[in-house]
């Protein structure tokens, strides 16, 4: 390579191609052209690639949430304008509930996630023996298959065989519906959700604590702060950046939660919907009933809590990297 | 004794992280602590680890067993769960579809992903990277209509191609997201000094920069094999009878009016071991793609 003139120039000098051979020249002259727009060459096909498949089929949620369109997209369907958001938003049975389960499922799931999180990533961040033994068990979780974790669960939870009202039993408290209570389900699938991805939360923070620097927590302990207080005047604090990622990453996905909620509860959320969220709503609405308008003006609605939310703590974020 | 051993246990893994060393001479708290702490490691390790044993136990019972609370954990074990499983449900069809469309989507993918997260990162394109980044936030129900209308007009659902394609739509982000992180973290100095030695800066790319990054490579092709043979929304939708993949397979499991639970369990486990196993011999990759870009201000 480095015996042939360097591409640069041989871009810049147009005579020197045509005097080296047409093959060479040729191949000289992309090889330039290659390096000269390697920014887009390289990211262009991945770009293209995604564009395609999101800014197409989003294009057509958005058309399609303006129709009547239903039983089959190829039927022939009208304009009717936002008809589908005024039927969705004044939708006090099935839509507003879904709001509040998913609201409710990411909410609760990420507080008891950050905090107990933080509290097995403070056990891990000191070496101890048999450290390596913890971390495996951690991984398990994290990369069980959604939907046999939910299978998993559905036993467990079985109100007569499932082993956690055996074990209710042993202390003489009387079995519990679980799953398959309407008041009870949703809680049990956050359980669900949060046994899951706890460890994503503890990996991600572990790694915020391995990162700081000991001198602010040395200095703390020499002025005589206790524990309790260097973990919330000087750990935390500097630790808010990384538990910030941490909500933002395992908060998309628990707003969007599906699997385990489907492999539980199956269509429509149980049948009184009652682990029906926003994702499982919309799911059932396009697959299971085939009203294409209105999941679709769903879905976008769905879409802008997403962005929202997302947006709301990206702000927080660089205010508190500041 | 105690003290003893401590030290030596000690020594190799204050090497591996430099900061705590001093902390270890002067422990944090008195003898109270340190057994609190070793009971609520035990009481974490439980919580996690147990469901799934108890998942492996009841694969190994027969349906009677499962029912009779007094052998919850004493019984005869049987393989017939795993044999019914396995052999009259055709799971090894199914265990092959799930690692072909893992396999070929994360391959692509990384082919795709790769040099575009080189170019994000060398590039600082940021808004560009945020297009690719967009896929992780869209809710896959919206894409999945317009993708069902135009792919069953084109006869390829229930192919392989739409399955790949659609894991390919998880993965790339993935991959772009954790490939960005770690060419960010890669020093530049090395091209440079590799294109001042006469080679083009597409061949410092493919000479020095791609064999440095062969653990970030694999990180992202880890993580990405993992979360599309997890990936059960795409499939339930888009494969057909020939192409099902093994959520999917687990999932028509409970469709039938009563649930036969030995078998339910067989499968769940033989879906879940096959990435345990890859789990624990890429313990490192797998944590450091999940906590890719995390730490970063």
């Amino acid at each position: 390579m480095s015996v042939l003139t360097p591409p640069r120039n041989a871009r810049s000098q147009p005579g020197s191609g045509r005097n080296a051979g047409p093959a060479r020249s040729a191949g000289e002259n992309f090889s330039a052209w290659a390096n000269r727009h390697r920014k887009w060459l390289f990211a262009a096909p991945a770009m293209i690639f995604v564009g395609v498949l999101i800014v197409f089929p989003l294009a057509w949620t958005l058309y399609l949430s303006l129709t009547d369109s239903q039983g089959s997209v190829r039927a022939a369907s009208e304009f009717v304008g936002l008809e589908n958001y005024l039927t969705v938003l004044s939708d006090g049975e099935r839509f507003w509930p879904a709001v509040g389960r998913t609201l409710t499922f990411t909410g609760v799931a990420l507080v008891c996630e950050v905090v107990l999180g933080m509290c097995i990533a403070l056990l891990l961040w000191r070496p101890f023996r048999g450290e390596k033994w913890v971390r495996v068990a951690i991984l398990m979780p994290l990369v069980a298959t959604p939907v046999a974790v939910g299978m998993m669960w559905r036993l467990i939870f079985d109100p007569n065989i499932g082993f956690v009202n055996q074990l209710l039993g042993m202390v003489g408290i009387p079995p519990q519906p679980w799953l398959s209570g309407q008041d009870t389900a949703l809680g049990t699938t956050i359980f669900m959700d949060v046994w899951q991805w706890t460890p994503m939360v503890v990996l991600i923070l572990l790694a915020g604590l391995t990162s700081l620097s000991e001198e602010p927590d040395e200095a703390a302990r020499m002025d005589g702060a206790n524990a309790a207080q260097r973990f919330f005047l000087i750990t935390l604090p500097l630790m808010m950046p990384t538990v910030i990622v941490a909500i933002l990453l395992r908060g998309i996905d628990a707003l969007k939660t599906f699997d385990i909620l489907y492999a539980t509860k199956g269509k429509g959320g149980g049948s009184f919907h009652e682990v029906e969220t926003l994702n499982v709503y919309a799911y059932g609405l396009s697959f299971d009933y085939n009203q294409y308008g209105l999941s679709s003006a769903v879905l976008i609605l769905f879409f802008m809590i997403i962005i929202g939310s997302m947006w709301l703590l990206t702000m927080r974020k660089k205010a508190v990297s500041k | 004794m105690t003290v003893l051993s401590k030290n030596t246990e000690t020594a190799p893994q204050t090497a591996a992280r430099p900061a705590p060393a001093p902390r270890r001479r002067k422990p944090l708290g008195t003898r109270a602590y340190k057994a609190f702490r070793v009971a609520a490691l035990i009481g974490v390790v439980l919580f996690l680890v147990a469901p799934l044993f108890w998942m492996l136990l009841a694969s190994f019972k027969t349906n009677v067993d499962i029912y009779d609370t007094g052998k919850s954990f004493f019984f005869t074990p049987t393989g017939e769960n795993y044999a019914n499983v396995l052999q009259r449900n055709n799971y090894f069809v199914f265990i092959f579809n799930s690692f072909w469309v893992a396999f070929v989507s994360t391959a692509l993918s990384l082919v795709l992903g790769v040099p575009a997260a080189y170019a994000m990162s060398r590039f600082t394109m940021h808004r560009s990277a945020l297009v690719v980044l967009m896929a992780r936030v869209i809710p896959g129900v919206s894409l999945l209509v317009p993708w069902y209308y135009v792919f069953s007009n084109l006869k390829m659902v229930g192919g392989f191609e739409v399955l790949i394609l659609s894991h390919m739509f998880v993965s790339l982000p993935l991959i772009v997201y954790i490939m960005m992180s770690y060419f960010d973290s890669l020093p530049l100095e090395l091209e440079e000094s590799a294109q001042v030695d006469g080679l083009t800066p597409i061949g410092a790319f493919r000479r020095i920069t791609l064999p440095l990054s062969v653990s970030g490579i694999a990180t992202a092709g880890i993580l990405s094999f993992i979360f599309s043979w997890n990936n059960f929304m795409f499939a339930l939708v888009l494969s057909g009878s020939k192409t099902k993949t093994l959520p999917v397979a687990i999932f028509d499991f409970v469709s039938y009016a009563s649930i036969d639970w030995g078998g339910l369990m067989a499968a769940a486990t033989v879906v879940t071991i096959p990435i345990m196993i890859i789990a624990l011999f890429t313990q490192k990759y797998i944590v450091s793609g999940m906590t890719a870009g995390a730490t970063k201000g």
